[in-house]
């Protein structure tokens, strides 16, 4: 997430780049700017001192061949580690599954988002029930829900294994892949309804009206009138699940922990910074992941034209 | 960026720990020294300590902290925090394996001297293996442990002695419709890796060489992988083998479709839940694979000292008591782990509850220990990934595939998956 707040800081950095141009600052409107900047200053620059030196770090020692088991080998290899990350193929298997996962999570949760966003801007009985009881998923702890799901499909301890034939689905790929996924959706789609929701509330009434009596269907008011007026909402919301859903780490540590070919990019970084001690490694894919987090953050705000949060939106459409 | 934003969550969690448990310490210690002992939840381990507390008599006191149940999550706690140089873990308990890790990368301390003698004296020496790396020694045995054949004596008079034998017995039983089924360990974890260097040593097959720098697995090893091959392919395997860890194979076991199981000496203790069972219960040696005696894995707990310990001469005095041949009985008859001083062994007490101690020494006199590197948690994790599933081995192939990976892990060039 804090990714996201890097876009933001930038993107909004550029808007006041505009009106610059246009028309020179008065004497005291550029005093009271620098006074601002000044305001801001500790905290901004606490702000980098801890994110940006963690970062820079991480990047220094993916360029070291630095093992916690073998102090005494430490050395300077470069690029090294890259070449040794980007040619395994545990690498590539569990950027595979991330990838399939992140998709298939994010889809069936924009449609299940949607729905739900749908019923509980709609529903006017009980309105505050149906939206706190909608939350109650998102409001458990992951690792609780995570280890509530795993007991469930657990033979001999667990309802929903008796219930399906008393498999053991999670010792199989694909099965406990799926089961990751349920879990996922199941704990994230009030978020992503939630977001939604907020959307909903842009598109106005009257619109709405004047389509109906223009003799437009449910469907195609919906198509054609609600979802691109709530396009930026729906993008914002696709944004921040992708980005997190790309990052699974919970979840699947406790489902499989990674076991039969189930491990995330995040499982894979885990095992090897914190388990295997190779701090160089480990690295290596932090910043790959990095890498990636932002080319999907890059995609989303540039070719898809999402309006950075916060930013002022209106113009973009 | 998730990774390192999940480790500086994890550097600070650990942060707070440490403030809680020095807090505690400073809380229970009140005057003089405290010795904080790590170990995993052993059930009878608080009478231990306060034994030990009572001859320490004031110059220390001994406080025993949990770690967790699964040995990842020990080993993770620990290396973490000796990573950040903590100074407020004094003794730890590791696990037989990861002596050579830990003492290579300088965070355990080396038993010399008087303490180190003390320690040598009379303990076992397979179990002083598992704790010495190039040479010195780095911890001190608290229990060892070693798998036997369990068998069904009313399905099998006489139980067999190769590991060819065992399979065809076990055949023959299936195909007369008895219950014949082998059970064991063949799960993607740390058993199959015991299950693997018992064939392979047996067969007289080497998987590292003697430093732990250089990967071997010779042509004796590929005989280890048709004899684990050749197991669990058998129509007698356990139908989930695959997945199968000790507890399990024990309840199939229990369940009484099985007629053999490999598996460590606590199923004798859990058998005497059901006498029914537990009366054809019986045990023998680990079939040999070559002809020679097995060589069974050893596995059991070793007592190492933080090298950030700000007390080395209480908490060497308190380990030396810890694991002294009284506290060794005392976690033999209560909890049920086999001692490493030989002189335990004989005790009178041992006969009920060890009725198979015989068998556990002559087993240990030629057991094997798991090979000794600092990379070995690399090594476990690509060997039991490499070999999963079993049935899938095709044994020269697979030797190729592990002598190349191994390599990778013991340079730290490779990625662990």
């Amino acid at each position: 997430m804090s990714h996201a707040t890097a876009e933001k800081t930038e993107a909004t950095a550029d808007e006041p780049v505009a009106p610059r141009k246009k028309a020179a600052l008065s004497e005291g409107k550029k005093a009271e700017r620098r006074l601002g900047w000044l305001l801001c200053a500790p905290a901004a620059i606490t702000m980098i001192a801890v994110t940006g030196w963690p970062i820079l770090y991480s990047i220094l020692l993916s360029m070291q061949r630095f093992d916690l088991k073998f102090p005494d080998r430490t050395e300077w290899i470069w690029f090294d580690n890259y070449v040794t990350v980007l040619s395994s193929k545990y690498w590539w298997d569990a950027v595979l599954v991330t990838v399939v996962l992140t998709v298939v999570t994010v889809a069936v949760e924009l449609v299940l988002g949607m729905s739900l966003a749908l019923i509980m801007h709609r529903t006017l009985v009980g309105r505050g029930i149906v939206r706190t009881s909608s939350l109650i998923p998102y409001g458990i702890v992951t690792v609780v829900a995570a280890f509530s799901w795993r007991f469930a499909w657990t033979p001999s301890t667990g309802y929903l294994a008796e219930a399906l034939g008393g498999d053991p689905v999670l010792t199989e790929r694909i099965p406990a892949l799926m089961v990751v996924s349920l879990a996922e959706i199941w704990k994230t789609t009030p978020f992503m309804a939630l977001l939604l929701m907020a959307g909903l509330a842009l598109v106005p009434d009257d619109l709405l009206k004047a389509a109906a009596m223009d003799g437009a269907g449910a469907w195609q008011r919906f198509i054609k009138v609600t979802v691109p007026i709530m396009k930026p909402a729906i993008l914002v919301a696709l944004l921040f699940r992708t980005l997190d859903a790309f990052r699974i780490f919970d979840n699947l540590f406790v489902l499989t922990a990674g076991s039969q070919g189930t491990s995330s990019v995040s499982m894979l970084t885990y095992n090897n910074l914190i388990k295997g001690l190779n701090l160089g490694i480990g690295s290596t894919m932090s910043v790959l992941i990095f890498l990636m987090v932002a080319a999907i953050a890059f995609i989303f705000i540039k070719l898809f034209g999402t309006a950075a949060p916060g930013s002022d939106n209106g113009g973009r459409r | 960026m998730g990774a390192t934003r999940r480790y500086r969550l994890a550097v600070g969690a650990g942060a707070a720990m440490i403030a809680a448990t020095t807090l505690t310490a400073c809380g229970s210690g009140g005057q003089g020294i405290t010795v904080n002992v790590y170990k995993y939840n052993q059930e009878n381990f608080q009478a231990i300590v306060d034994n030990c507390n009572t001859k320490a008599n004031g110059r220390y006191h001994i406080v025993y902290n949990k770690l967790p149940r699964e040995a990842d999550g020990q080993r993770e706690q620990m290396v973490r925090r000796l990573a950040a140089e903590d100074d407020s873990m004094d003794v730890l308990a590791l696990d037989v394996t990861w002596t050579a890790e830990l003492a290579k990368a300088g965070w355990i301390k080396e038993f010399s001297g008087s303490v180190k003698s003390q320690v040598e004296n009379g303990t076992l020496q397979t179990p002083l293996d598992t704790a010495t790396y190039e040479g010195k020694l780095y911890g001190a045995p608290d229990n060892t442990n070693v798998q036997l054949l369990w068998y069904r004596s009313d399905l099998v008079p006489t139980p067999p002695k190769t590991w060819d034998e065992m399979i065809s017995m076990a055949e023959s039983l299936v195909a007369q419709g008895k219950p014949g089924l082998i059970v064991g360990q063949g799960k993607q974890y740390e058993g199959l890796v015991v299950l693997f260097n018992t064939l392979v040593n047996s067969s007289g097959g080497t998987i590292l060489d003697e430093n732990g720098t250089k990967a071997i697995v010779d042509d004796k090893a590929v005989q280890g992988l048709a004899a684990l091959k050749k197991l669990a392919t058998s129509k007698a395997i356990d139908p989930s083998f695959s997945n199968s860890t000790e507890d399990p194979a024990r309840l199939l076991m229990e369940s009484g479709k099985a007629a053999f199981e490999l598996n460590w000496p606590y199923v004798y203790a859990a058998a005497q839940k059901k006498p029914d069972f537990a009366k054809n219960f019986k045990w023998a040696p680990y079939p040999t694979v070559s002809g020679d005696a097995a060589k069974v894995t050893v596995g059991g707990i070793n007592y190492a000292v933080s090298s950030y310990t700000t007390h080395p001469d209480e908490s060497f005095d308190a380990v030396l008591c810890l694991r002294g041949a009284e506290s060794q009985k005392l976690a033999a008859l209560k909890d049920g782990v086999p001692p490493t001083i030989r002189s335990v062994y004989d005790e009178p007490e041992m006969v009920d509850a060890y009725p198979m101690k015989d068998d556990i020494l002559k087993t240990l006199e030629n057991a094997s220990v798991r090979p000794r590197t600092p990379a070995y948690q690399n090594v476990s994790t690509v060997i039991s990934t490499i070999l999963s599933p079993p049935a899938n081995i095709d044994p020269q192939k697979t030797a190729d595939e592990l002598r190349q990976e191994l390599q990778n892990a013991l340079d730290s060039k490779g990625v662990l998956p």
